[in-house]
């Protein structure tokens, strides 16, 4: 399931997920860590704050692994979520209602062709990000990193988001099926 | 799952995964979601997009001994087990019901005339949220929408000159709405109401008293 020319961090974060795999944290430590604390400190945290914040996210990644579905989500995408609720809580000290959450837990055999259409996305959208004006890409960047209030927010990002929702609209539907 | 033809906008949706919404519209953002497929798509597609902006960051280093701090740290972890997610009974949905303490026996009403109700709800000071109470067939209090102010139905259903709006469907307003919703006939309408503009209870009650008398 490992894609050809990254790291398979699903892979990785399955593996802590089943087995509490503590070389599979290291290295997702390794990758992500640091990129959590890049953004914490651009969302305007001190260093100090930032690396205790990062430290956070990654023992949180490692609590929660029980709800990761790679058939869902990218690690990066499970890893930003987690990092942005953080950032509420330490930065704005204000509370983030979260949705009511589906009855659909891990699937143990979860589709190999879904799981790797998820993981790529975020290498797409990077990809598409890239290739966006540099001006349309700093409105995105600072939006994300909390720059920018929500009413300066501009909802065209020029990014194929379609194809994202499609796959989990589709995999909803499947769902609520199942649930009858 | 009933039909939702109202949907949070993308500039909401947006903001909602960055993290900069105020605290009362997350929560109806979050109740929204819950009840709508589409707009939980929608929304895991934005938060897709601060997957990528992660990834694509540049790196901080961490402190020398991070890797070895964080090891020791989940040594003390339990890693939780998968319980199986609260399906709340009533008409609120979980985030609403977290809010209030339970459904809508638990509301704490406050009479504001014309048979109106409403409770506001414990949130943080930029914006405002409150369960609102309309009987059927009486007028939708008019808040005067300064800034903006998103109105969700969670039972019954009102309708302007131009739209109807049932149980799911979100009513994005800003300054330059000018209507008169009215409760529909039928189920008591009651929404979950979210404004940025400050309250205004002294132009509101009058005007609350007197139940529009139109349909």
């Amino acid at each position: 399931m490992a894609t050809t020319d990254e790291t398979d961090w699903a892979g990785l974060l399955v593996k802590v997920r089943d087995h509490q795999d503590r070389a599979a944290f290291a290295a997702l430590f390794r990758h992500f860590a640091p990129r959590v604390k890049a953004f914490l400190m651009k969302s305007g945290a001190g260093a100090a704050l930032a690396e205790e914040c990062a430290q956070d996210v990654m023992a949180t990644l490692w609590q929660k692994a029980h709800l990761f579905d790679p058939s869902r989500a990218s690690v990066a995408t499970w890893v930003f979520t987690i990092a942005r609720n953080r950032r509420i809580d330490a930065l704005r000290k204000a509370r983030r209602a979260e949705p009511e959450e589906l009855d659909w837990g891990p699937d143990p055999e979860p589709d190999q062709a879904e799981v790797m259409e998820a993981q790529q996305e975020t290498e797409r959208l990077g990809r598409a990000l890239a290739a966006l004006p540099a001006s349309q890409r700093v409105l995105i960047e600072r939006a994300f990193y909390g720059e920018l209030s929500h009413s300066e927010i501009a909802a065209e990002t020029g990014l194929p988001l379609g194809t994202i929702k499609s796959r989990i609209r589709l995999a909803l539907e499947k769902l609520r099926h199942q649930l009858g | 799952m009933t039909t939702i033809r109202h949907h949070l906008s993308d500039q909401l949706l947006m903001a909602y995964a960055a993290g900069q919404l105020p605290e009362a519209f997350n929560l109806v953002v979050a109740t929204h979601v819950s009840l709508c497929d589409e707009c939980r798509a929608r929304a895991a597609s934005f938060d897709a997009v601060g997957g990528a902006l992660l990834e694509e960051a540049e790196e901080i280093a961490m402190g020398e001994d991070a890797l070895t701090r964080a090891l020791e740290r989940i040594e003390g972890l339990p890693q939780a087990t998968r319980s199986e997610p609260l399906k709340p009974a009533g008409i609120f949905p979980a985030p609403l019901a977290d809010y209030v303490g339970g459904d809508l026996s638990a509301v704490r009403w406050r009479k504001v005339g014309g048979g109106v109700k409403q409770a506001i709800l414990p949130t943080g000071k930029d914006a405002s949220a409150r369960l609102l109470y309309i009987p059927a067939g009486t007028a939708v209090p008019d808040h005067g929408h300064r800034g903006m102010e998103l109105t969700l139905v969670l039972q019954g259903a009102f309708a302007d000159e131009n739209d109807r709006f049932g149980r799911g469907d979100i009513e994005i307003a800003d300054e330059e709405v000018e209507h008169t919703p009215v409760a529909l006939a039928g189920e008591d309408c009651i929404c979950l109401a979210a404004t940025d503009a400050p309250l205004r209870f002294r132009g509101l009650i009058p005007r609350l008293a007197q139940p529009l008398l139109r349909i």
